[in-house]
């Protein structure tokens, strides 16, 4: 039975989440010769990819900004004799990241039409595969859907990294794949755990189920084990830069821009709201970790001498302070990191289409081997300085919004903390400039950077949304704020009444206020 | 007298005894008819464990329920998916004789006895007759050194294995009067009925059946005789008689010695993990892909026993979900090795599959799928069966269990995905022949279901859960 109280009249969670997963099944039937399988692969991808992204802007047209709680919901019976059931929806928090898996998908497969030459239908199959589980993570409202989703992208990014990556791809996928599985299986546990003492895993009735306090602390762990590798902090941050660098370009994006998401949202969608007690606990720990990360992470970027690794290190840094903001538990702090999320979605898929641009067509990521590309590549050296800006935080780009509010928010809390963490700006105003200036300035020295080309139209369609998403993002912030404003409020005020509850009560409780 | 309880089997061994009377007189070639002969046989006693009434019947010896009835049709469909597979494979390997039919047949008889088995005396008739008509499956490739030694050795090893548990049957009647599984239930429910010789008799039970699902300690016959026997029958190894074994376990643990659950559950909590983590840890040397599938099934039954430590309804649900996406998954992964032949031999090497996905993607995908499974990885049939497992055993407090259970499915998934990376990662290898089409049925049939589960698990749950309420009541 499919509920009526979709606003869009139509399941379009499941249409927006299954379409590209029949895109896949399409391009399997395709027959032909190499030649003509690529081009037909190419094109349904792409039409697949913006077929889905028109229907999630019904989302953002359709979708009630003043409303908390979860709306388009979707209700199917699965597994009726455990309570669980196929239900979707979505939140202020999760509506802006299912548009940034639908926005990057279509410019991923636009960035990778010449550069993936070698097994292209299976190669877009995968990226169809993998847009299916990112959506479908961040819209399911039943936790063991969810955890079918955030598991199953292992599948599609696993084949992505091992197949189209470069020389050391097999140990970066086998350490991507096996990382993040240990601490999906703790969660795991942690996810029947919280399913057998609430006797149901839809979200929205788990986020009012108070479980004890000493049940808490153990399921924050495991839901850590599972979040902090995806985000990923320090210490276990290591797979990332080898994915990185060894994933073909559009897979560096689609990681970057949306699957490390996965693991903050996690923690906003079940640490902060289920287990306040222990989150309020562990805050110490979580802001140690990123402030950590933050300096860190950004004193290794400092050093690098390949473009991918710099700006995966430098991912790793911008989480940390994602990180900061969402243990804040006030309304600047959070808002602050998801605006960071979204904003560093938008960016550093940027910076690495910047860099898959030269590395298309020198083959190398080593600073060294570049310079001067300014002389010849112009338009190039505007985007890139532009991505690099929003990396900083330049006022007026998206990057500086989401840093802003989590300092402001971070202040609140502890003096030290915000100036801890807002070293990571200016460390990043340092790796950054620094790697703009030994590949974009100064002179030309080697012979086929002589004649290096500037931005094709192809490349110009890839780069144009994210530009214009970069600055309307900085400069009017609200048009993204408001979508989960009302979601953080209730959310902030949720954990304080939880944390100023005397009784801590064993049944569930239903808060006042819209949940379904 | 109630003897129609027991007409699924009597059907089967009477359609046995046809196919051996007609590949006698039949001098040409018999092996397409014989085999389809058996196929019919094994849908006929399906339907017609499907219909029956439920109920004792050989005055109690036997028994027709949900649960006899569940593993029965899980065992016949095991045995029709090596017997379709062992089709075109012995013919091309020159061991197509029609008794090879005629000895599945009668295995999966024993087997469906023993699944039907309400006493202790029944229970070894039928595991015998398994047994048997397994060890010359085992060695029926007779030409063959390494299938004659594996026939050999499961025949010394499970003889030993039989011997413990007919002992073990032995101290239970001695101690308690009585084979009747119903009976030994309501004799332990007195207090101070489980004397020392009697939980010794339900040690050596527990051994012997153990052996039979290659639970560790008692797994070292299983790496061997999976390599050495011809393929089919390593097949109908992985799923018939496991299945048949596990419910064994299940139901004389779970009716019979019930009230003793906190004498044996230790035990079974040890050899799961033991098994577990040799699954994991184990498999991770091979080079060869049978070997490595015997130390992944030996890993399975680790984690289907997790059930049974858990000791009640729900446990064995899961048991019994586990037990049915297992058959499926290695049937079609056993179906995708068989694929594995070069210009008319067969090929068992990891290194062989390199590089498939490009000169068969379809196969590929579908080993692939197999593999995601077998490692737990979500929509993929496998994270079901591990879902509803670990469930159990979070309900049961099995938390050691159930921690040691998930970090031991992050070490195998690293042997799976490696094949996966051995297919899509490496340099292609020369073509594998093509595939005869009984092969890609089973391939495709299995490899939809192990894909999509996820559509559809509420009936085979809801089965499960029928079945499981027999137990442990």
């Amino acid at each position: 039975m499919t509920a009526a109280t979709n606003a869009a009249g139509f399941p379009i969670l499941s249409l927006i989440t299954w379409l590209p997963l029949v895109g896949a099944l399409v391009m399997m039937g395709v027959r032909g010769d190499e030649q003509t399988v690529a081009s037909n692969a190419r094109w349904t991808a792409l039409w697949t990819s913006l077929l889905v992204f028109v229907l999630s802007l019904v989302l953002w047209v359709r979708f009630d900004p003043s409303e908390a709680g979860f709306q388009f919901n979707e209700q199917l019976t699965w597994l009726p004799e455990y309570k669980v059931g196929y239900s979707m929806g979505v939140d202020g928090i999760s509506v802006l990241f299912v548009l940034l898996s639908t926005v990057l998908t279509p410019i991923c497969i636009l960035a990778s039409w010449d550069s993936i030459q070698t097994r292209v239908r299976e190669f877009m199959i995968s990226f169809l595969v993998l847009e299916t589980m990112m959506v479908g993570m961040f819209a399911a409202t039943d936790f063991v859907v969810f955890y079918m989703f955030f598991e199953g992208v292992l599948i599609p990014m696993y084949l992505i990294i091992g197949v189209w990556g470069g020389p050391r791809r097999v140990y970066a996928a086998v350490k991507f794949f096996l990382y993040t599985l240990t601490g999906s299986v703790l969660m795991l546990l942690a996810l029947i755990a919280m399913w057998l003492q609430a006797g149901t895993t839809d979200i929205p009735t788990l986020i009012h189920t108070t479980f004890p306090v000493g049940m808490q602390s153990i399921l924050f762990l495991a839901l850590f084990a599972s979040f902090a590798v995806k985000v990923p902090m320090w210490p276990v941050h290591t797979w990332l830069p080898d994915a990185h660098v060894e994933a073909p370009t559009a897979g560096s994006v689609i990681l970057a821009g949306v699957l490390l998401k996965m693991g903050a949202y996690g923690f906003l969608r079940f640490s902060v709201p289920m287990l306040p007690d222990a989150s309020a606990e562990f805050a110490p720990f979580m802001f140690t970790l990123s402030v950590v990360a933050v300096i860190y992470t950004s004193l290794v970027a400092l050093a690098q001498e390949d473009m991918k690794k710099l700006i995966a290190y430098s991912s790793v840094a911008h989480m940390g302070v994602v990180t900061i903001g969402i243990f804040t538990f006030n309304v600047q702090g959070i808002s602050g990191a998801l605006f960071q999320m979204l904003s560093h979605g938008v960016v550093s898929a940027a910076l690495f289409l910047v860099v898959g641009v030269v590395y298309d067509r020198i083959h190398s990521r080593d600073i060294a081997r570049y310079g001067g590309l300014a002389d010849r590549m112009p338009a190039y050296a505007l985007v890139f300085m532009l991505f690099m800006m929003a990396t900083i935080g330049l006022p007026g780009t998206s990057g500086f919004v989401g840093e802003f509010l989590v300092i402001i928010g971070s202040l609140q809390v502890n003096f030290w903390l915000a100036l801890l963490g807002g070293m990571g700006m200016i460390l990043g105003a340092a790796y950054m400039l620094y790697l703009y200036r030994r590949v974009i300035f100064g002179r030309i020295t080697r012979d086929d950077l002589r004649n290096i080309l500037d931005l094709s139209p192809r490349e110009w369609a890839v780069f144009a949304p994210l530009i214009v998403l970069t600055l309307w993002m900085g400069i009017y912030p609200s048009s993204f704020t408001s979508y989960f404003d009302a979601t953080v409020g209730a959310m902030v005020q949720n954990h304080t009444a939880a944390l100023a509850a005397p009784v801590k009560l064993a049944a569930p409780v239903k808060l006042a206020g819209p949940v379904r | 007298m109630n003897w129609t309880l027991a007409l699924p089997e009597i059907v089967l061994a009477c359609v046995g005894l046809a196919v051996l009377i007609f590949g006698v007189l039949r001098k040409q070639d018999s092996t397409l008819l014989s085999t389809m002969f058996t196929l019919g046989g094994f849908l006929l006693a399906g339907l017609l464990v499907l219909t029956r009434t439920p109920g004792f019947g050989f005055h109690g010896q036997f028994v027709a329920d949900p649960f006899s009835a569940f593993n029965q049709i899980l065992i016949i469909s095991g045995a029709a998916l090596s017997t379709i597979l062992a089709l075109d494979w012995n013919r091309a390997q020159g061991i197509d004789r029609f008794e090879f039919p005629v000895l599945m047949l009668f295995s999966t008889v024993g087997m469906m006895i023993m699944a039907g088995a309400a006493n202790l005396m029944t229970l070894y008739l039928g595991l015998e007759l398994q047994s048997l008509a397994l060890y010359v499956l085992a060695s029926f490739a007779r030409d063959d050194l390494r299938s004659s030694e594996a026939g050999l050795k499961y025949f010394v090893l499970s003889g030993l294995a039989s011997g413990l548990l007919l002992y073990g049957i032995s101290l239970v009647y001695g101690f308690s009067g009585t084979m009747d599984l119903g009976g030994l239930h309501d004799l332990l429910l007195k207090p101070d009925s489980a004397t020392a010789g009697l939980v010794v008799g339900i040690v050596f039970v527990l051994v012997g059946l153990a052996f039979k699902v290659s639970a560790v300690p008692f797994h070292m016959w299983t790496p061997d005789v999976y390599e050495g026997a011809p393929t089919p029958v390593t097949v109908f190894f992985a799923t018939a008689p496991k299945v048949a074994a596990m419910s064994l376990l299940l139901r004389v643990m779970g009716t019979s010695f019930a009230s003793l659950v906190g004498a044996w559950q230790i035990l079974v909590v040890i050899v799961s993990i033991a098994s577990m983590l040799l699954g994991a840890l184990a498999a991770i040397g091979q080079t060869n892909i049978k070997r490595l599938m015997a130390y992944s099934s030996i890993g399975h039954m680790g984690y289907a026993l997790i059930g049974l430590a858990v000791g009640n309804a729900a446990g064995v649900r899961g048991t019994l979900v586990y037990m049915v996406i297992y058959v499926f998954m290695t049937a079609g992964t056993f179906g995708c090795i068989m694929a594995m032949r070069r210009k008319g031999r067969s090929v068992e090497q990891i290194s062989d599959l390199a590089g498939l996905a490009s000169n068969d993607p379809v196969l590929a995908m579908a080993m692939a799928v197999f593999m995601f499974s077998l490692a737990g990885i979500p929509l993929m049939s496998g994270f079901f069966a591990k879902l509803y497992i670990f469930l159990s055993a979070v309900q049961g407090g099995l938390w050691v269990l159930s921690v040691i259970g998930v970090l031991t499915s992050v070490v195998g998934a690293f042997y799976y995905i490696r094949i996966v990376k051995v297919m899509y990662f490496d340099a292609a290898a020369e073509r594998f022949d093509p595939r005869p089409a009984s092969l890609s049925f089973v391939v495709a049939a299995t490899g939809l279901f192990t894909g999509f589960f996820f559509l559809f698990p509420a009936p085979v749950v809801a089965a499960a859960q029928a079945a499981a309420g027999v137990l442990f009541q």
